[in-house]
């Protein structure tokens, strides 16, 4: 049995009785058994996975209702909530966290009769873009094993690129979809602010993240939309979609869009294979009958610092409960005491999660705000008017998704003009709410590229569309495995 | 001079549902930690669902205390460390940023004074802490969550108090107002606190908090000024400080905490956007908001012609309005009214007694009824009020039961009236010359009939049998 095939096929072929979900997901169970000790895209297994699937195989023969999803394997970041299971964010600190409820997501694709192989890796609380930040380890990208698979959603982005699932939910604050997405070759999409509930995401930057798929088409995107976005009461910054139908009409093309290249985002330190990528995918859109023009939106330059202080700013305060009262105990009740507690209390964070919770206990207190976070907020409402002011021309924005090649694991990036080009090109998305997704490209040295599309607010379905056409142009390789 | 200003915290106990999730509100009456859920836990990952209602409740207040309203309301985070605060950051509002609390500047009259008010907003109650343990060893501070997320109403005001008198007035037209509004019973304990702020002459400004009660409120405000002018009158400085009510001691003591010196870092809360309450919506929350007192007032006065000062208590009053309401008419207002403020007051005069009434608007209904068409004395009635309280039974159960009923039978009237007059020739001679003393005679006829003499038939008939 092939299990390298796509959500989308899956579905159709275990509805039609060409395979049953049981053999596909024991399948992919012994698979993830056999490879993910060394790629390490799993922190916790699903060990019920394969009954699960008997209970869906069941269902289909008998003739009984059944979700979308017939029973396709799916694996969640482990910042994600599934009832009574673990849910780690990778820290030591939530080492135990068993979570009593779902996220709005997962109560979404049960309903749909998904079936979750597993959580998967991140860095420590999401933050970081290698998975090295994890306490459990890094994850390695399949391409190359000695590169990482990017992140924050490393795990998801490996388990999808090295056929451990079909599909998986990530979630990206500045890029964390996309950037994996694009380490690994994966399609990595990040919705408009508020399509997708983030009831049941552990939140790191709530004001600008969104949980978002990775898959292995665009097709598989807009299916995964399909099935969990949309207006949620337990998330009140959630907007209607008006139950659209992201699939329809997904092979419109993009003849006639206008799109602008972004000038910042391939400028000084991009890397030659990525910047010919790039102009190769401009020149294959204009083919397809769009027409592109280079646009500046200077206030990208100070998108990365505006990032890092929002981001740090709104850490410290959601992270502010992990304070070894309530989780990450580790000391017995009897001589409390409060000096030694306090010395304590954050401990169990790893070194990045310290880092940025230092930094966002600084930036928004008094004396500091005005120098730091209210001008980080002024450079994000003049950034979205920027950007909304480009989207009146244009219909949609392009760039590479990173204009760097994935590095190697324990390549300690200490060169501040390395470290700002791993950001620059995704967080202006995060920081105007627009949705943006990363297509697999090219190949470079057997280390892929991805080409990130951006479009305007709750215009997903153009971007789909556009992000379909490009997709149809390229023909890529099989991951080596 | 003396200035003061005063922090109110009044719960919206009339809420369903606490401020962010669907737990409730009325939390009391839970075992400790199990009136919870994830989202008023701050567990990873729940987010807060706003409870409109209580926006709404929010807004009437703010609208009552006559201030402005934004056409915009945001939420802000105050980020604090403290073991009642799941998530260790309260979701409140704030003015720094522009008015985006449910209420910016307003007005309330205490008598003929203006108070102003700062603002008005709404925000999360914490959960509590409970300590326990007689000695320093064996002390625990135990942490029951069933308060936290409960909707609170901040109310600031100016320091234009100039006395402790004036900061009682002002917080009993407050908490009936906010009785009468029907967003919170101030009654209840832990209901409405407040903190004060006190200075002298120009001078510092001192906190006071931690302050239970009302009561204490205004001793904690009087110590305050007292220790003020001692330090004054020694020219000791005044030193600008947080301190904390001892209720044991009834002194205010310095707290000696860095509270003065924390760092809120407030920002934009992002879980929840920002409110639009436009014009429209204020009117609709304007018609459905209940008279005021003082029109209330207004209108038992110039309608039935209630006096001033009954009208007043019972228009200040909800327990004992809500009671007039349902049970006057046009032609038995004032008798209401009057049997309100007289004979039940003593009857339900704490939150319990109120509770535990059985009284309903009908029942004073068949006793102003029974009092006009003289089946009952007035002085009946306060007996057979007794019982219904306590019993909740039928009047004219009440009546045959206890035998209440008036003695207007004439012959029967005669009997007792006749022995009144043997007892008393003196009395009877006096009402002779001065009919103004037949009173007297009238008040023996009523001590021998227990009160239940026709006092209308008495009198006829003493007249005739002295003449
Ligand atoms: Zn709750």
């Amino acid at each position: 049995m092939n299990i390298k095939i796509s959500a989308l096929q899956f579905t159709r072929d275990v509805k039609s009785g060409n395979i049953s979900a049981e053999d596909f997901i024991a399948k992919t169970m012994e698979h993830i058994k056999k490879l993910d000790g060394n790629l390490h895209a799993f922190l916790s297994l699903n060990e019920k996975a394969v009954d699960q699937a008997k209970e869906i195989d069941k269902k289909i023969k008998s003739g009984e209702k059944i979700g979308q999803c017939f029973g396709m394997p799916i694996s969640i970041k482990d910042n994600i909530c599934i009832k009574d299971t673990k849910t780690t964010c990778a820290s030591k600190m939530l080492e135990n966290f068993i979570a009593p409820y779902d996220a709005t997501v997962i109560t979404k694709l049960k309903q749909q009769d998904a079936i979750f192989v597993g959580k998967v890796n991140l860095d420590e609380f999401a933050m970081g873009f290698s998975t090295e930040f994890s306490a459990y380890g890094p994850s390695k990208n399949p391409w190359n094993m000695d590169y990482v698979p990017g992140g924050s959603s490393g795990g998801s982005a490996v388990s999808v690129s090295a056929f451990e699932c079909v599909a998986s939910l990530g979630s990206d604050t500045g890029g964390s979809v996309r950037n994996p997405a694009s380490f690994c070759s994966t399609v990595g999409y990040k919705p408009t602010y508020g399509l997708i509930s983030r009831y049941g995401l552990i939140s790191y930057a709530n004001s600008i993240e969104q949980i978002g798929p990775l898959t292995r088409t665009v097709e598989d995107a807009a299916f995964m939309l399909n099935l969990i976005a949309g207006l949620d009461p337990n998330d009140n910054t959630t907007v209607d979609n008006n139950n659209e139908d992201y699939l329809k009409d997904i092979n419109s093309g993009i003849e006639g869009k206008k799109i602008g290249i972004i000038k910042e985002m391939i400028g000084e330190g991009i890397n030659s294979s990525v910047l010919s990528a790039t102009k190769d995918a401009i020149s294959k859109l204009e083919g397809l009958g769009a027409s592109c023009e280079e646009i500046s939106l200077d206030m990208i330059k100070y998108s990365v610092a505006a990032y890092y202080i929002i981001t740090a700013t709104e850490a410290g305060s959601n992270l502010a409960r992990y304070d070894n009262l309530r989780y990450g105990y580790d000391f017995s009740v009897e001589g409390y005491e409060f000096n030694s507690y306090i010395e304590k209390a954050r401990k169990k964070f790893g070194p990045e999660v310290t880092r940025r919770m230092i930094l966002g206990g600084f930036v928004p207190s008094a004396g500091h705000a005005g120098k730091y976070f209210l001008k980080a907020l002024k450079v994000k409402s003049k950034l979205t008017r920027q950007i909304n002011d480009a989207f009146k021309k244009f219909d949609l924005l392009i760039s590479p998704t990173v204009p760097i090649l994935p590095f190697k694991i324990g390549e300690k990036i200490n060169d501040p003009v390395a470290l700002f080009l791993i950001d620059i090109n995704t967080v202006t998305a995060n920081l105007t709410g627009k949705p943006a997704i990363s297509i697999p490209y090219a190949i470079s040295n057997g280390l892929p590229i991805g080409i990130q599309l951006i479009a305007n607010s709750m215009n997903d379905k153009l971007l789909l569309q556009a992000a379909y056409a490009l997709e149809k142009t390229v023909k890529l390789p099989e991951v080596p495995l | 001079m003396t200035k003061i200003g005063l922090e109110i915290h009044s719960q919206l106990t009339k809420l369903e549902s606490k401020l962010f999730c669907s737990c409730k509100a009325n939390y009391r009456e839970f075992e400790p930690n199990t009136n919870i859920c994830p989202i008023c836990m701050g567990l990873p990952g729940s987010l807060p669902r706003l409870n409109q209602k209580a926006v709404e409740k929010a807004t009437i207040i703010a609208m009552a205390l006559n201030c402005s309203t934004p056409e915009k309301i945001a939420f802000f985070r105050k980020n604090y460390f403290y073991p009642d605060l799941p998530k260790n950051f309260q979701i409140t509002q704030l003015n720094i940023y522009g008015d985006t609390s449910v209420g910016g500047t307003g007005i309330l009259m205490v008598g003929e004074k203006k108070i102003r008010i700062t603002r008005v907003q709404l925000e999360e109650d914490p959960g509590r802490l409970i300590y326990e343990g007689s000695s320093e060893k064996n002390l625990v501070t135990l942490v029951d969550y069933n308060r936290a997320g409960t909707p609170l109403v901040e109310i600031v005001t100016e320091p234009d108090f100039e006395n402790p008198r004036e900061v009682r007035e002002f917080l009993n037209i407050l908490s009936d107002l906010l009785e009468n509004l029907g967003v919170s019973d101030p009654s209840l304990e832990g209901a409405m606190r407040a903190d004060a702020n006190v200075s002298i002459e120009g001078g510092n400004k001192v906190e006071i908090k931690n302050i239970g009660s009302f009561h204490d409120l205004e001793k904690a405000v009087h110590f305050e000024i007292t220790r003020q002018q001692s330090l004054r009158s020694r020219d000791i400085p005044i030193i600008q400080e947080t301190r904390h009510w001892d209720d044991k001691r009834k002194i205010t003591i310095s707290s000696r905490s860095k509270e003065e010196d924390l760092d809120y870092r407030y920002f934009l809360e992002g879980d929840i956007p920002w409110i639009k309450i436009g014009n429209q919506v204020k009117e609709k929350l304007k018609s459905e908001m209940p008279e005021s007192i003082s029109s209330k007032k207004q209108r038992y006065i110039s309608k039935y012609g209630i006096p001033a000062q009954v009208a007043d208590v019972l228009s200040s009053d909800k327990f004992y309005s809500d009671l007039f309401e349902d049970a006057h008419t046009k032609e038995n207002a004032k008798e209401i009214a009057n049997i309100i403020t007289t004979d039940l007051m003593g009857l339900v005069d704490t939150r319990e007694k109120r509770a535990a009434s059985k009284l309903k608007p009908s029942h004073l209904q068949e006793i102003s009824d029974s009092i006009q068409s003289g089946k009952i004395t007035r002085n009946s009635a306060k007996n057979a009020l007794y019982e219904i309280v306590k019993t909740g039974k039928k009047l004219s159960d009440i009546i045959s039961e206890l035998d209440l009923g008036n003695v207007s039978d004439e012959s029967e009237l005669s009997v007792i009236i006749e022995s009144v007059i043997f007892e008393e020739p003196q009395a009877v001679e006096q009402a002779k010359s001065n009919p103004q003393t037949i009173n007297y005679l009238v008040g023996k006829v009523m001590q021998k009939t227990k009160g239940k003499a026709d006092p209308k038939l008495t009198l006829d008939l003493l007249k005739k049998k002295i003449r």
